[in-house]
Formats: structure tokens, sequence, C-alpha cells
């Protein structure tokens, strides 16, 4: 059992999401940095299907309540067990009672931690993850929230640490062209890949807001909606484009002009309002 | 055949009929690594968990891109309508009819799921005459109850929840249209044939 003592801005918990659903319009959802979420379940030798907490921009806390191996990954906050530092994507032993707890982190977004046998609340569609587009999975943390830890785990780790490279806040991700690039002028696809783009406050787990040139559409004509994929760049009438993260709609009637590759989709998922961006094809 | 990232397809079709045959062939012989299909008005996503390749492209194809005589017909559900929605009036003037006959039209004709999305368990249902198209209300209301049933262009469709919404609300259903511990939790998945049945 993990007690949460405060969720910091917001945490939830993720696994790996809940695919084959979309045609009934149940998005994927699921770990915004896959890569991130994947790390912490290694390090304390979960299984990959197991369920970890993603904390946004940090100051989760949390009591153990019998002998847990957890491990923090994603955005590196600063880490106290007991009030004495500790390392950040190394699994850490909490004895009965003791409390860990994640700082603010000073570069990227979203960091996650792991518990040995996973976060074992009750499974939606297959799937432990909140999904924040359709309000499916568990509702986002709230202090007092008793968290079951469950039995996901393979062998004991034997990884002391993992060296992982800081997220970047001026990253350049890298983009395929997309199915609706004939609906924009050719203007928009230089602008989009030749200029720096600033990561808007209303940017969330659905997609990231960015502010930038205005992207022009070629016409006027209505496209019918159709199916949209993690990392689409979608261009709305108002020209100001929006990438989708993990809780994206299942479809959209509105241009994508590309789509980032999904190498490059973790670092998108760590990018915070303020934070810069370049599209490289 | 247009591309989509590293992940997926996107498969361009006629119409509706193409769509449906479309997405049933891909539902019975999926491709390797097939991880999700999502059919739409005149489109067919097809996800992978792997890069697609030519030979993917290639498939798709040779799979059949018009109405096909082979597919399966759907299950038939009915939908229980009270028609006594705040549009209902509007959407008889636009048609040029009377209340009473329009709800023993849209009682009488048989719909079809052609694809979901925009919210859990909701689903555009196409099959509607053309002199019932209508288009949606110039403002959207920002709270359409759960259970609402509503047109919109081509399509007629019943809100799983209350959402914000801009179709035109004839009538409303107390059928579950998504429960999570139902299998499968959409009760109106696409190639469903569904009627509106008015109730009093």
């Amino acid at each position: 059992m993990l007690t949460v003592l405060a969720p910091g801005p917001f945490t939830t918990v993720q696994d790996e999401g809940r695919p084959g659903w979309a045609s009934i319009g149940v998005t994927r959802s699921g770990a915004a940095d896959r890569t991130a979420a994947a790390l912490a379940n290694r390090l304390v030798g979960n299984d990959a299907a197991a369920a970890v907490l993603e904390a946004t921009a940090g100051g989760l806390r949390v009591r153990a309540g019998r002998t847990l191996l957890v491990a923090l990954t994603g955005a590196p906050a600063p880490v106290l067990v007991d009030e004495r530092p500790a390392p950040f994507a190394a699994p850490l032993t909490l004895r009965p009672g003791q409390v860990l707890q994640l700082g603010v982190p000073p570069v990227g977004l979203r960091s996650y931690l792991a518990v040995r046998g996973g976060i074992d609340v009750p499974p939606v569609l297959g799937s432990r993850s909140t999904d924040t587009l359709s309000g499916l999975g568990p509702a986002p943390l709230r202090a007092g929230d008793e968290l079951p830890v469950g039995t996901l785990a393979g062998a004991e780790p034997f990884v002391d640490v993992a060296p992982v490279r800081a997220p970047s806040s001026s990253p350049v991700l890298h983009v395929l062209p997309g199915p609706r690039r004939d609906r924009l002028v050719p203007a928009a696809w230089v602008a989009l890949t030749g200029s720096t783009w600033t990561v808007t406050a209303d940017s969330d787990r659905v997609g990231l807001r960015l502010a930038g040139p205005r992207l022009e559409r070629a016409g006027t004509g209505e496209l019918p909606s159709e199916g949209l994929v993690p990392g689409a760049i979608q261009v709305p009438p108002d020209g100001a484009p929006v990438l989708f993260l993990a809780d994206h709609p299942v479809t959209g009637g509105y241009p994508v002009l590309a789509v980032v590759t999904t190498a490059d989709l973790p670092a998108a998922a760590q990018l915070r309002p303020g934070d810069r961006l370049r599209v490289r094809a | 055949m247009l591309p989509c990232g590293d992940r997926a397809l996107l498969v361009e079709v006629a119409d509706g009929a193409a769509v449906e045959a479309l997405r049933s062939a891909l539902e019975r012989s999926p491709l390797p690594g097939q991880r999700e299909l999502v059919p739409a008005a005149r489109t067919v996503l097809v996800l992978l968990d792997r890069q697609p390749t030519d030979l993917d492209v290639g498939v798709l194809r040779r799979l059949p891109a018009g109405p096909a005589g082979d597919v399966p017909e759907g299950a038939l559900v009915e939908l229980p309508v009270l028609f006594d929605g705040p549009d209902l009036a509007d959407v008889a003037a636009l048609t040029g009819r009377d209340v009473t006959a329009l709800v023993r039209d849209l009682s009488a004709v048989e719909l079809t799921v052609a694809f979901g999305g925009f919210a859990p368990g909701f689903a555009y249902l196409t099959g509607l005459p053309a002199d019932l198209h209508v288009p949606r209300r110039d403002t959207p209301r920002t709270r359409v109850p759960a259970g609402s049933v509503g047109l919109a262009g081509p399509y007629a469709g019943a809100y799983p929840r209350a959402s914000p919404g801009g179709w035109q609300l004839v009538g409303r259903t107390d059928a579950v249209l998504f429960d999570v511990d139902r299998d499968p939790p959409a009760l109106l998945v696409p190639g469903t044939r569904v009627r509106l049945r008015e109730v009093g």
C-alpha cells in the first residue's frame, strides 16, 4: 500500500494504455513519456504492463505502507526520503512509514514513480490509465488516496542506476509529412519546419498547443473527420498547430500537416509551457 | 493511401460503403502487427506496432475498395426513442414535414453504424435519406444531456453522456450506450444496424 500525502499539481496512474478501442471512440491513453515509464518499471523489475504514477511538475509526496522498492524517472526532480536526498533513476527501498517526496523538476514536465509489483487499481477496459479526455480509468490522485500495490513483477532488478539524459527544454522533434499536407499552403510546411515554436499554457495530456507563425490553409473545403495518431500535428482554422499526445481524440476534422516520429514522442511529452521547440523533417 | 507517421497508414476511399468494406476486410484478415482500426467518414486509419512497408501498401490496395457483396450483415439494435427533442420542430420545418411525419420517417429508416469517435460509445449512424439531412445548429449547446438523439448532416447519433454538442436534438433514449463492464462496451459498434423505435 502506498498512501498519497500530496499529489502535487497533477498526478495520475498510467500504464501502456488501452489499445484496440479507437473504433468505439476510446483513445489509447497511457504514460505520456512511454520511455521514462518503461525505464521506471525496469528499474524495479516490473512487468512492462505494470501501472506507474505520472507526476506533472513534481510535488508528489507518498508514504510506504510496507517495505517497497520504487524508482523515479522522467523529469529529474530532486528526491527526498524522510527529508534525506535520494537518487533519481535508481531503485530505492522505502521502509514502512517512510515518506518519499518529489521536488519540482528544473527541466521536463512528467516524472514517473514505479513501485515493484505495480500500482494495482482496478483496470478499466484492460488498462489502469487515467484517460483525461474521456474520463476513463482512476480519477487523478488526491491527498489521502490509498493505492494498492500488485504483483506484476519478475526477477529482482540488478541495475543500480540508469544513466539517462534529462529532457531538453528546447528539443528538435523529427516529423514525417502528414496525410493532409496538401490542405495547407506550401509555405506552411516551410514555416513548420523552419520556425521556433513555443509551448502555450493550455497544453495538457491531450496535446501541446504551439505558438509561432500562423499556418495558412490552402482552401476552405471541409475535411470529414478521420482517425488521428499520437504525434499528429493538426492545424485548426486559427492556424496555430496542436501536437497530439497520449489522450488525443480518436478522430479529428482539421488537416494533419505532419506527424512526430514515435522515437521523439517522449521528448514532446516532457515539454512544458514556455519551452521552445524546433521541428525537422 | 496517405502517410501518417511511422506507425500508421491512412487509407482514403470513395464513400462510406467502401469504408465499411475495407474495415470489415481488415477485421477479418488483419495486417501483421495491426493494433487498431479507425474507420471514419471516408478513411480507415490502420495503426500498426511497427513501421508500415510497401508490402502493407500493396495488400491494402488489393483489398475491396467498393461495396463488397460479402460484408457480413451487422446485428440489429432497436433504440427506444422518446421524440421530444428541443430541435424537433425546427428539424420538421427544415425537412418540410410536420412533426408526426418526421417521427414516422425517422422511425422507419434502417440506420447503420458507420464509425465511432467524438466520445466513448458515440456512433455516427448513416442511412438517412437526403431529405432528412439537416445542418448543425449555428450555435452549439454547451451541454447536451446523456441519451440525447440528434441529427447533423448525413448522420444521426446518440450522446452516451452529457457533453457539448452542435447536433439538432430530436429526442432521447434510455438505452445504455457505453458500459465498461459490458463486452463490447459500446452498444453501437461499426457495422451494427439500428432502428429508432418511438416510445410514448
